[in-house]
């Protein structure tokens, strides 16, 4: 199969059992992207799916060729940090930083949401499309990503830090 | 190794011609659930028949309804401005269901199709009549704080894990099939089973069938209806009890018409229809809601971990319709 990752194309040979998280890791090299619960219930495995996050542990590799990946490794560099890493670290957004890449992608492609009007759960009106980025929409927004190091206030003052003018 | 073959449909009729010409296919939605049954060994297909690059369009139509094509991701199904201007319930069922990830991932086929979170269902070791059936339940008299109230069997105590589908059942969906035998419909409320002595037969599904589309009537009223979730956390975690419900109040302030549906109490997402029935026409009152309420609830049957349901049930159908009888929820 054929997939883009981080702007790369890769020719890979993959078992149809092999994850999206798994080709990522073990074919490609691409580590950052980690393997936390591996049954979708902690979201350590987040990546962008043409700019949509998702749950790479859950996805099977095969139904994503010719499909954009993007990962940690594909939003920043470690001489050029993504503007949400570098809030990260002000806002003491981690302390073992496993969960760290998950939550970055996955609020970069939560940004995109806010962008096109998604509302959320916690929106007190699903039919009109505007809300304020608040503490409770991020963490409402965020909750399939789970930092068991207890970080999430960090978390959610990184992500308002970068995001809460994403919404007027 | 046992092979696992993969073919790509872009087309039900595609999608069906695979699923003739296999032993035991399985059709692939975005995978939240059956990737991981499979890594359980709940679930063994030899081959995946994946329906995620069929169209899953969201369409229109004319009269006021809205056809949600089987391949629809949850997130563009609760994006969609008809479906949240007209059905806001089935808006906010969606949003709270799940995680942003798995949203973006899961189909609406798929959601209709999703196994049951019971634990002893997960768990190889344990007895469960849905994994071999004949086997026995360990639920009925093990840990079962989730279980069902209404509706179970001696053989089957788990539940839908379903908020999308509660949402369907009190809109009156209607499911579109195709397969071998050609297109068919059947409606949302007749589409899931009860579990009987049959547990692992869940819904009405002939073998290599497609759910093509979900139907939403018109109701012009479920423009004021909402989506309650009571759960052991606040956000990504299955209902413990969930309400679905649209109300019409006239100008006497007597129920004109009412849309109730239940998650988290049965097999399959529960239509209230005693608590309906026993509304049209009554004063939209608490009196009158707590009253239907109890009406639904009096034939449950409460497990060791579960007693606490009906009542939360109750109490939830009690405080949704006074939301809403009060213009409170979209």
């Amino acid at each position: 199969m054929q997939i883009r990752v981080n702007g790369r194309m890769h020719d890979v040979e993959v078992d149809m059992r092999t994850s999206l998280l798994d080709l990522l890791r073990e074919h490609l090299h691409l580590s950052g992207t980690k393997k936390g619960c591996n049954q979708g219930g902690c979201g350590a495995c987040t990546v962008l799916v043409d700019g949509e996050r998702i749950l790479s542990c859950l996805a099977l590799a095969a139904q994503y060729d010719d499909r954009e990946i993007t990962t940690i490794e594909g939003l920043g560099t470690p001489d050029a940090l993504h503007p949400l890493q570098q809030a990260f670290i002000d806002h003491d957004g981690f302390q073992c930083g496993y969960c760290t890449p998950g939550q970055i992608c996955s609020a970069v492609g939560m940004a995109a949401e806010l962008r096109r009007g998604l509302p959320s759960a916690v929106s007190r009106d699903v039919t009109d499309g505007s809300f304020a980025l608040t503490q409770e929409e991020v963490r409402e927004r965020m909750s399939g990503n789970l930092c068991r190091c207890g970080a999430h206030n960090g978390i959610v003052a990184a992500v308002l830090d970068i995001f809460a003018e994403e919404v007027a | 190794m046992i092979e696992l073959a993969y073919r790509r449909a872009t087309d039900v009729a595609a999608a069906i011609r695979f699923a003739a010409e296999e032993a035991t296919p399985k059709f692939l939605g975005g995978g939240t659930n059956l990737v991981d049954l499979m890594r359980e060994g709940a679930e063994a297909p030899a081959t995946l028949i994946d329906v995620t690059r069929l169209p899953g369009r969201i369409q229109e139509r004319e009269g006021g309804g809205v056809l949600i094509e089987g391949a629809a991701r949850n997130t563009a199904i609760a994006e969609h401005r008809a479906v949240r201007e007209r059905y806001p319930m089935l808006a906010k069922a969606i949003l709270a269901g799940a995680s942003g990830q798995i949203r973006n991932m899961a189909t609406v086929g798929g959601n209709l199709l999703q196994r049951t979170r019971c634990f002893y269902f997960y768990d190889s070791a344990g007895r469960c009549n849905k994994r071999a059936p004949g086997a026995g339940c360990d639920a009925v008299e093990g840990f079962n704080r989730i279980h069902a109230v209404l509706g179970a069997s001696p053989a089957c105590v788990a539940t839908h894990p379903s908020d999308m589908c509660v949402a369907f059942a009190a809109l009156d969906a209607i499911v579109h099939l195709d397969g071998p035998e050609g297109p068919r419909t059947l409606p949302m409320t007749a589409f899931h089973r009860l579990p009987g002595d049959t547990p692992e037969v869940e819904t009405e599904l002939r073998p290599h069938e497609l759910i093509t589309a979900v139907e939403l009537p018109p109701l012009p009223f479920a423009a004021r209806s909402t989506y309650r979730k009571v759960r052991d956390r606040s956000s990504y975690a299955f209902a413990l009890v969930s309400v679905a419900a649209a109300l019409d109040v006239d100008e006497g302030g007597r129920v004109r018409d009412v849309r109730i549906a239940l998650g988290g109490v049965a097999h399959k997402p529960w239509r209230a229809s005693k608590a309906e029935a026993a509304l049209r026409g009554a004063m939209a009152s608490a009196e009158s809601f707590r009253a239907a309420a109890e009406a639904e609830l009096a034939a449950a049957v409460p497990l060791r971990d579960n007693a606490f349901k009906p009542g939360l049930a109750v109490r939830t159908i009690v405080s949704t319709l006074g939301e809403l009888a009060r213009g409170e929820a979209a």
